[in-house]
């Protein structure tokens, strides 16, 4: 394979976005006012944007990678990602642009007027959007990996150093146009190659096995085994081992393996006959890294799915970057109709991972022993076209993958720069912003090199569970419940984030290793929702004299359709932005100074 | 030149709009910009009516989805059944269902702003 169309096109895309990132700084500083004109964003461009930062390296590689591991059961997680955009639009599109709200704990400080409840929002954003950073860049240093050879860690930290520049230079900010630029780059770079490929796989005679169970080999293979694994056989496998398998050394000889799991030491090659199915791999017992979540899944499909149901369905709402876009929209009314239009993009762009999915375990099955299996998108041009067009069309992939790194990313750390900045940092200033940049894409790089071995979407999947069973209580029941008390909200969160948190780390670092209590805590959702939702609820009725006092008003602002606002409120969201517009002209205006005090 | 006859200027009668206003007449729109009891009543059945809406469409949802998981467990052959459905047939009824939320939704909205502006 030649990686220099691939580089070249990873290349093309990180300077585009470094020069759009620089023109928009330049955009944003002329406009003298920012939110105004942002405000003026149409249903059909901001929908753009809102998918184009919404699709991340989980949509784009981790969905296929898993479909082909585990088979059609994980097409719930491209179902959930779209289908928590309806529950979204339902209970929080409209009210929640109405509140005027920037971000989650500006919503959670206006509804409930509580310093501490907007802190400890404040926080979860951190953490959920820490947990969503991690997998985009595992899945950049996948990606380059696999290009090129270069080693795991450089991916991300390219991703990292330059999402942070254009962060901490304020270059993302405003650009609406680059990330609906990029929602069509994604969705061109998945549909041409997908198209070729459907084509390669139709005049290969339209193989149609890959939906049955389980994947089989198509032609006889040599799979290189990395790492150390284990193979769970259900059946008698006849193989060719060169390398070692239980302890043993064997030298291409071909061997009969019976059912049962077999240590395959690593750096072995295993040549597999045509029609083998294709074996179940589980991590060495010696690694260090946590117990895939398949296997608990494997032991409850059942608990499993409802439990990614409930996570992706409801986790949207509290997606940090998911909550900024919506203030862009003019009014309520063009936010729902902006979601609509989200649900169609989105839905548009999941029609495809899964034929990534389905080709990828008819003509790269080995990938899941490998433990690459997140890179079956961009192996597959390559593998099923060959020569230059399956080079080129590699190549766009690849730069669609970056693109999807990026503007998620960006979108992230923004929301996580800007709770770190202001209510972490003891002052707001640029300076302050700018290490909260780097404080935010710090951790999860950190623990992206720690924590290697989590699959992308996996690991996305925890930090809809978070989410789901924190801002989700907060969201639904500020919104629509009177009685709601800073007390309840604040324990509501806590417990039911809290747990969720809780159960995530224990699930990454390995314990406890398999069994119900791992099943439990794999997929928390679906019993730490209904956790946080009746602490809040619980605890609000026992604090009933705490019910803010101006509640009435503020669901007022948050139901009434715009043109029955009164006068008062309506001079009050006027003063917000005329408040934030000139926070920003400050840290402009600051930013001009600095700039001239380093340049010589 | 001849006048064309729509031009001509017509006097339109009835009760000017304002003194109707001071005599005392009922107006919701007042009672929520006052913020009195009555007016809170007034956004409290606009929110009840919507999250009705809301909650009507997250039904459908709940029927539609949540049996899913139990039918492809039970018929585990069914495996192209579950390709399709999730793949590609789950798609469109979403995008269904919020476009019927969201013309429901504003129609309350229309018929809750002709209500209070007495229109």
């Amino acid at each position: 394979m030649n990686y220099t169309y691939a580089v070249t096109a990873v290349a093309l895309v990180v300077l585009a976005t470094v020069l759009v990132g620089a023109f928009g700084l330049r955009i944003s500083r002329t406009t003298s006012d920012f939110y105004v004109a942002s405000r003026t964003v149409g249903p059909r461009l901001n929908a753009a944007a809102i998918s184009g930062e919404y699709l991340s390296a989980a949509s784009f590689l981790g969905i296929a990678g898993l479909v082909l591991v585990q088979g059609p059961d994980m097409l719930w997680y491209p179902v959930g990602y779209t289908a928590g955009y309806l529950v979204l639009l339902l209970f929080v599109a409209a009210p929640l642009r109405r509140s005027g709200a920037y971000t989650l704990p500006d919503f959670a400080e206006a509804r409930l007027a509580s310093q501490t409840v907007r802190r400890l929002a404040g926080t979860l954003v951190v953490g959920v959007g820490w947990l969503y950073l991690l997998p985009q860049l595992q899945g950049a240093g996948l990606t380059l990996t696999v290009l090129t050879g270069a080693p795991d860690w450089l991916g991300g930290v390219i991703v990292a150093v330059v999402v942070t520049v254009i962060v901490a230079a304020g270059g993302m900010r405003s650009i609406t146009f680059v990330q609906a630029f990029q929602y069509w780059l994604k969705l061109t770079a998945l549909l041409v190659p997908a198209l070729f490929l459907i084509l390669a796989w139709q005049s290969d005679g339209a193989p149609s096995h890959a939906f049955d169970e389980p994947a089989a080999f198509r032609e006889q293979r040599t799979v290189r085994v990395d790492d150390t694994l284990d193979l769970r056989l259900a059946e008698p496998l006849t193989v060719t081992v060169d390398g070692s398998v239980d302890g043993r050394d064997l030298d291409g000889t071909e061997v009969s393996l019976p059912a049962g799991t077999h240590r395959v030491g690593g750096g072995t090659r295993l040549t597999f006959a045509e029609g083998a199915e294709v074996p179940a791999a589980g991590r060495g017992a010696d690694d260090a890294l946590s117990p895939s979540r398949a296997e608990s899944r494997e032991e409850r499909p059942l608990y499993a799915t409802y439990g990614l149901i409930l996570a992706t369905f409801l986790g949207t709402m509290g997606l940090p970057h998911v909550v900024v876009r919506f203030y862009t929209s003019p009014h309520g009314v063009a936010a729902r109709r902006t979601t609509v239009a989200v649900l169609g993009l989105i839905g548009a762009f999941y029609l495809l991972p899964p034929v990534y999915g389905a080709l990828g375990r008819l003509y790269a099955p080995e990938l899941t022993l490998t433990g690459d299996a997140d890179a079956a998108v961009l192996l597959l041009p390559g593998r099923m076209i060959g020569g230059v067009g399956g080079d080129l069309l590699g190549a766009l992939v690849a730069g669609g993958a970056f693109a999807a790194f990026l503007s998620t990313a960006s979108g992230l750390t923004m929301a996580v720069a800007g709770v770190l900045t202001q209510d972490v940092l003891p002052s707001r200033g640029v300076r302050h912003f700018r290490l909260g940049t780097v404080l935010a894409m710090a951790v999860p790089l950190a623990a992206s090199v720690l924590v290697g071995g989590l699959p992308v979407a996996d690991a996305v999947g925890l930090a809809f569970a978070v989410s789901a069973s924190s801002f989700c209580p907060l969201l639904v029941l500020g919104i629509w419940w009177r009685r709601l008390t800073p007390p309840g909200a604040a324990a509501g969160m806590l417990v039911g984030g809290g747990s969720a948190f809780l159960a995530v780390a224990a699930t990454m670092t390995g314990y406890p290793g398999a069994g119900p209590w791992h099943a439990l805590l794999a997929w928390p959702a679906l019993w730490s929702v209904p956790l946080g939702f009746l602490t809040m609820v619980l605890v609000s009725l026992s604090t009933p004299g705490r019910v803010p006092p101006g509640t009435a008003a503020v669901l007022a602002r948050f139901h009434l359709p715009e043109e029955l606002r009164t006068e008062e409120l309506r001079t009050e969201e006027l003063r917000t932005e005329e408040r934030r517009t000139e926070e920003r002209r400050t840290e402009e205006r600051r930013t001009e100074e600095k700039r001239t005090e380093v340049s010589p | 030149m001849p006048q064309d006859p729509t031009e001509r200027r017509v006097v339109v009668t009835g009760p000017p709009r304002r003194a109707r206003r001071t005599s005392g007449y009922y107006r919701p729109r007042t009672e929520i910009d006052e913020q009195t009891t009555l007016g809170h009543t007034y956004v409290r059945s606009l929110m009840r009516i919507q999250l009705r809406a809301g909650l009507t469409v997250f039904a459908v949802l709940a029927l539609l989805v949540g049996p899913l998981p139990l039918v492809f467990a039970a018929a585990p052959d069914a495996r192209r059944l579950e390709w399709a459905v999730l793949g590609f047939g789950l798609y469109p009824p979403l995008v269904l269902l919020a476009r019927w939320y969201v013309r429901r939704a504003e129609r309350n909205e229309r018929d809750f702003v002709r209500l209070v502006e007495d229109r």
